[in-house]
């Protein structure tokens, strides 16, 4: 495997982050170019986005809200990991539970965590408690449903092999059917974060006066600041690809790697 | 044993199926495709419920999967999450972490794979999977091995060279090793008696007993007859022509 990375020629490494920067680079002037052409006063330049940012560090509004935005994050997304993955485990494993509960989920899970809002601020109030509900709202669904997927799609011949061995019962799961798993619901882990990440930031421009969601509305509402709305969008975006990369690395470890095919 | 089958008619896959085997024999089974070899062997090994009949095994009437009798199978149920020896301990709970883990070093070595302990099912070939598979299921001290064409995957020297090794170990070990296979060479090169299963339904035909000393010498008078007495009870020739009179 490191074989392979190492000796992959120096060119590729360097395209690949070449291209990218020059993506970047004709959209920054292209943007630059479009908003001069229009000359809209109101949609910033991107040097004013840039200016807005550091306003914002300077405030020390930056740290505060993304850190507001990753602690709703954090609770509505964990919580989200615990239910789920168990759940899914037990729907993916026994016919009945499934049979029971699989079409109350796919009815629940068509519905935008966005139209639960006013439900969320009805029962929790203006509070942190909403947002963090949405949050798990919105995850535990991919979670539940990769983990129900993946024990119906396991390899059989896992399971025989320990039925063979003689386990039955809760060593069954944990050493054969949770690491069968594994891997696809890790992917669902990805996805669910990804959407938590997208719903942090509906839930904030409505229910909380802290976080990035609530930056982008405060900014427009508060004197029509458009400089920090896209700064707003820009942190959204960049601690979104952070939040990826970090479960993409989970991807990586022995116990999982196996069931992605060849990379 | 039938299955339900897609035309409301069951499929009838064995019947009167009755044979011996002695501890620590190695016997070969051969029929030809979709005979029921497989249904066979898991009805042997708990896997699947006979519908008619019962199956004793060591005079115990057959109810469920045994770590007794650990399967060995042709799609490879080594655990692509754990290690070689991780893989090869994986029956070996209840033993002490020492006991477990002197055994496992004796079988890793034993098959071969000594230095790949620490690697993963992925880094290895198919062959050296499967013989994770066979340390595993003799560490874990089966009476009996159930071996469903375990190296149908494999390509054809590697197949040879698994065979040869299966064989030492074997004679080492003294297990009962139950093996099914289409391949007639295969099953002469390794077995002490070939069972012959015949078309579905199937029962067991006949039985070849292969009297030869191992290692076995493939050119030998007595090896070719063999081969050629269970190509002949199969109902051809050993070029693949069928034979007109059977
Ligand atoms: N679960 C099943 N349901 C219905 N028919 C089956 C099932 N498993 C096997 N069969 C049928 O039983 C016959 C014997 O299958 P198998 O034991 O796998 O044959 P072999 O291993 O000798 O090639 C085949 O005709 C197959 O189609
Ligand atoms: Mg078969």
């Amino acid at each position: 495997m490191t074989a392979i990375a190492t000796s992959r020629p120096v060119g590729r490494t360097t395209l690949a982050l070449a291209l990218p920067l020059l993506t970047a680079a004709v959209l920054i002037a292209g943007w630059h170019a479009a908003v001069v052409a229009s000359g809209s006063d109101l949609f910033p330049k991107p040097y004013e986005v840039v200016n807005g940012i550091v306003e914002l560090a300077e405030r020390g509004l930056l740290v505060k809200y993304v850190v507001a935005s990753l602690f709703r994050v954090t609770w509505g997304f964990s919580l989200a990991v615990l239910v789920g993955v168990p759940l899914g485990l037990v729907l993916g494993w026994f016919r009945p539970a499934y049979l029971a509960l699989n079409p109350l989920i796919q009815v629940l899970r068509p519905i935008s965590p966005i139209a639960w809002i006013p439900v969320a601020i009805l029962w929790f109030g203006i509070e942190d408690t909403a947002p963090i509900f949405l949050i798990f709202l919105a995850s535990v669904f991919p979670i539940t449903v990769s983990a129900m997927a993946a024990v119906q799609n396991m390899q059989q011949v896992y399971l025989r092999a320990a039925k063979n061995f003689g386990l039955t019962g809760l060593p069954l799961f944990a050493r054969v059917i949770l690491p069968a798993a594994l891997p696809q619901i890790l992917t669902g882990i990805r996805i669910a974060l990804g959407v938590a990440w997208l719903v942090v930031v509906a839930a904030e421009m409505i229910a909380v006066q802290s976080g990035l969601g609530y930056l982008i509305n405060d900014a427009r509402n508060a004197g029509k600041r458009y400089d920090l709305v896209v700064a707003g969008m820009v942190l959204i975006g960049l601690v979104g690809l952070v939040l990826d990369l970090l479960v993409r690395r989970l991807e990586r470890f022995d116990s999982v790697r196996w069931g992605y095919g060849q990379r | 044993m039938s299955f339900p089958g897609k035309e409301s008619q069951p499929v009838h896959v064995l019947e009167r199926v009755g044979f011996q085997v002695r501890a620590g024999e190695f016997v070969c089974i051969v029929g030809p495709s979709g005979c029921g070899k497989s249904t066979l062997l898991n009805v042997l090994g708990g896997f699947l419920k006979e519908t008619k009949g019962d199956v004793r095994v060591e005079g115990a009437r057959v109810t469920g999967p045994d770590p007794g009798r650990i399967f060995v199978f042709q799609e490879n149920g080594v655990f692509p999450w754990l290690t070689v020896e991780q893989n090869v301990g994986f029956g070996l709970w209840r033993k002490s972490a020492r006991e477990r883990a002197e055994r496992v070093r004796h079988y890793v070595e034993m098959v071969g794979l000594a230095g790949f302990e620490r690697s993963y099912p992925r880094e290895l070939s198919g062959g050296m999977r499967q013989r994770v598979e066979i340390a595993r299921a003799l560490a874990a001290d089966a009476r009996m091995l159930f071996m469903d064409e375990p190296f149908g995957a494999l390509d054809f020297l590697t197949r040879l060279k698994m065979r040869a090794d299966l064989v030492r170990i074997w004679q080492a070990e003294k297990k009962t090793i139950l093996f099914v296979t289409h391949d007639i060479e295969e099953a002469v090169q390794l077995a002490d008696r070939v069972l012959v299963m015949t078309k579905r339904p199937a029962t067991i035909q006949a039985e070849v007993a292969i009297d030869l000393p191992r290692p076995r010498d493939l050119d030998s008078p007595g090896y070719l007859a063999a081969r050629d007495r269970i190509f002949e009870l199969m109902g051809m020739d050993a070029h693949g022509s069928f034979v007109a009179a059977t």
